[in-house]
């Protein structure tokens, strides 16, 4: 018995590293090596071709005063915002409307709110950009319907985000509603019927019970969205190409933009570590808040 | 018998109207974008235009489907998305339950700091990585070939990192006594894995599956930065070539119609398969 059982114990040693070897390889190949090789070539001057030219944090100063840079920081906060000021409290008013227990057919309207989740995100960009046609796409004749003037969607540098940041709300709206909707379900009735017994209405439930019981999920939506809408590319690259007038130029768009259009390689990298250093600060606040704000049962 | 929760009887039917009225409005928002590609689809260029719009193209153009198969290699397309994904799906079903099953149930030297790295990569996206990937893939000139396409991803790069946590939890909520009782029969680590754990897991693997699916047949942005043949592309760049066709507006329908044609099949499995997705959506969420 002691026998097998110490054998047992080298024998885990063996066959462990040997199942972990194909994902620790995949990782050490392919993301760990080419983050470290990012991070040096973002210190570097080169087309990708040729040789590689010191440039010491140039590439960073360099970021900080291209007008083009900031602009996209700045296209990219306002999507994330858009996404997390209308986006998040529509799924949750979607869910909360969802999870009322007289509601029939709840698996078929989720069902509904999920498809656009998991469409190709190219296909779905392509059909937006139809819908958003300015004298023939869908969503202007609506607005026509209740009496509104057409709206110059994707070639008016005012209106071409607001029009990505729609798309990407009908896109995302299911997944943060499910998330919702499961977190909906772990709140015990006992506490709605405590409220009822006290007259509460149902703000006051809504307030004073749902919210609370919910923040683990808010949370964790609200950091998950920030983190993904910052890494907003797919539909900027086929919507818009980032115009008009680079009203839609998100981070990532301009890295690839002048990595692969431009083959600046080295400012590029380095335009891609601020952005990881941006999701790892995010990541970081989501442990470190989570802490301070959530409530726990 | 049930018994009725009392807040429930506070419910007028004005609220429960209001209701229905509210989910119903969502639903038809959501669904509405994809009768619009299917009506668009199906009709000529002189009906796209026609205004106020009409639902039911009359006549209809069953051939714009067929012409998307002339005007693009989209048969080609098919294909490569469909041996990408299979290659990926089948490379992260061995690598990720491996290394979960490793992570979660054996000891050895190193596993943890191991793993912390391995679910610190979760916070990587390809994104951040595109040059220094696309530098690397070039540098082994794997630049077009169907292995920058599948072998990353089937070694679980690129998002497996995810799938290793979730079936690592699975495979923690197993009870000892069932490997111990393999143990002192002699099974070896492997024998364990595969004929007493692995059956236990089936759900979560039916999750993996479907989340692997769906990522590898929607991917854009890894495939855009490594390849650019127009035989090597798959599906979802084979659309986006779509742009360039600027003749006119003329290609409404015919975009359209590729666009259906690419999500018709994960809207398929979406429909046989709808318990895993939404449970493999939960527990990332709830347990992330």
């Amino acid at each position: 018995m002691r026998e097998i059982r110490l054998s047992y114990k080298h024998q885990q040693w063996f066959w462990g590293y040997l199942f972990i070897l194909p994902a620790m390889l995949g990782f050490f190949l392919f993301m760990l090596y080419p983050m470290i090789s990012g991070v040096l070539i973002s210190f570097t001057k080169w087309s990708g071709f040729g040789a590689q030219e010191w440039a010491g944090t140039a590439n960073y100063i360099k970021m900080f005063n291209d007008k083009h840079f900031i602009k996209a920081v700045w296209n990219t906060i306002y999507y994330t915002l858009g996404i997390l000021t209308i986006g998040v409290p529509l799924a949750l008013i979607l869910a909360v409307f969802l999870n009322q227990k007289f509601l029939k057919g709840r698996n078929f309207f989720r069902a509904i709110y999920y498809l656009p989740v998991i469409s190709m995100m190219v296909a779905v960009s392509m059909l937006w950009k139809w819908l958003l046609s300015t004298n023939h796409g869908l969503v202007n004749y609506f607005i026509g319907l209740i009496g509104l003037p057409p709206v110059n969607w994707l070639l008016d540098p005012r209106w071409a985000m607001p029009g990505l940041i729609l798309m990407s709300i009908w896109k995302g709206t299911g997944f943060n509603m499910v998330i919702f909707l499961a977190g909906l379900q772990g709140v015990p009735r006992v506490y709605y019927e405590a409220a009822d017994i006290d007259g509460a209405n149902w703000w006051h439930k809504f307030r004073h019970v749902t919210l609370p019981l919910l923040s683990p999920a808010t949370f964790f939506i609200i950091i998950t969205t920030m983190i993904h809408s910052f890494q907003i590319f797919q539909q900027a690259y086929i919507m818009t190409e980032g115009g008009p007038q680079e009203s839609t130029t998100t981070i990532v768009y301009y890295v690839y933009k002048n990595a692969f259009e431009w083959f600046h390689m080295g400012y590029a990298c380095a335009q891609a570590v601020l952005l990881l250093i941006i999701l790892i600060l995010a990541t970081y606040l989501q442990k470190e808040l989570q802490k301070k704000w959530v409530f726990y049962e | 018998m049930n018994k009725i929760p009392i807040f429930q009887k506070r419910k007028g039917i004005t609220w429960i109207i209001f209701s229905y009225i509210l989910i119903i409005a969502g639903a038809i928002a959501m669904f509405m974008p994809f009768l619009w590609m299917l009506s668009t689809s199906l009709k000529d260029i002189n009906q796209v235009f026609i205004i106020p719009p009409k639902w039911i193209p009359e006549p209809i153009h069953w051939e714009n489907y067929k012409r998307v198969f002339e005007l693009l290699d989209f048969a080609r397309y098919y294909l490569n998305t469909i041996l990408v994904t299979t290659g990926r799906m089948a490379g992260m079903f061995i690598a990720c339950t491996l290394a979960a099953y490793a992570f979660a149930r054996l000891k050895f030297p190193g596993r943890d700091i191991l793993f912390f790295l391995l679910l610190s990569s979760l916070m990587l996206p390809f994104e951040v990585l595109m040059v220094p990937v696309f530098i690397l893939m070039k540098n082994l000139r794997w630049i077009n070939t169907y292995q920058v396409l599948i072998i990353p991803h089937a070694l679980g790069a690129f998002g497996g990192a995810f799938s290793v946590f979730l079936l690592k939890q699975f495979f923690l909520t197993i009870p000892k006594e069932l490997e111990e009782a393999a143990i002192i029969d002699g099974a070896s680590p492997f024998r364990i894995f595969w004929s007493v754990m692995l059956p236990l897991v089936k759900p979560a693997l039916a999750a993996m599956a479907i989340f692997v699916f769906g990522s590898a047949w929607n991917d854009f942005t890894y495939p855009l930065i490594v390849t650019n043949t127009d035989n090597m592309k798959v599906l979802a760049l084979g659309i986006a070539g779509f742009k360039g066709f600027r003749e006119g507006l003329t290609q409404w329908p015919l975009m359209m119609a590729a666009s259906a044609m690419s999500i018709l099949p994960i809207v398929i499995v979406f429909v046989l398969a709808q318990k895993y997705f939404i449970e493999g959506v939960k527990t990332s969420g709830l347990k992330g």
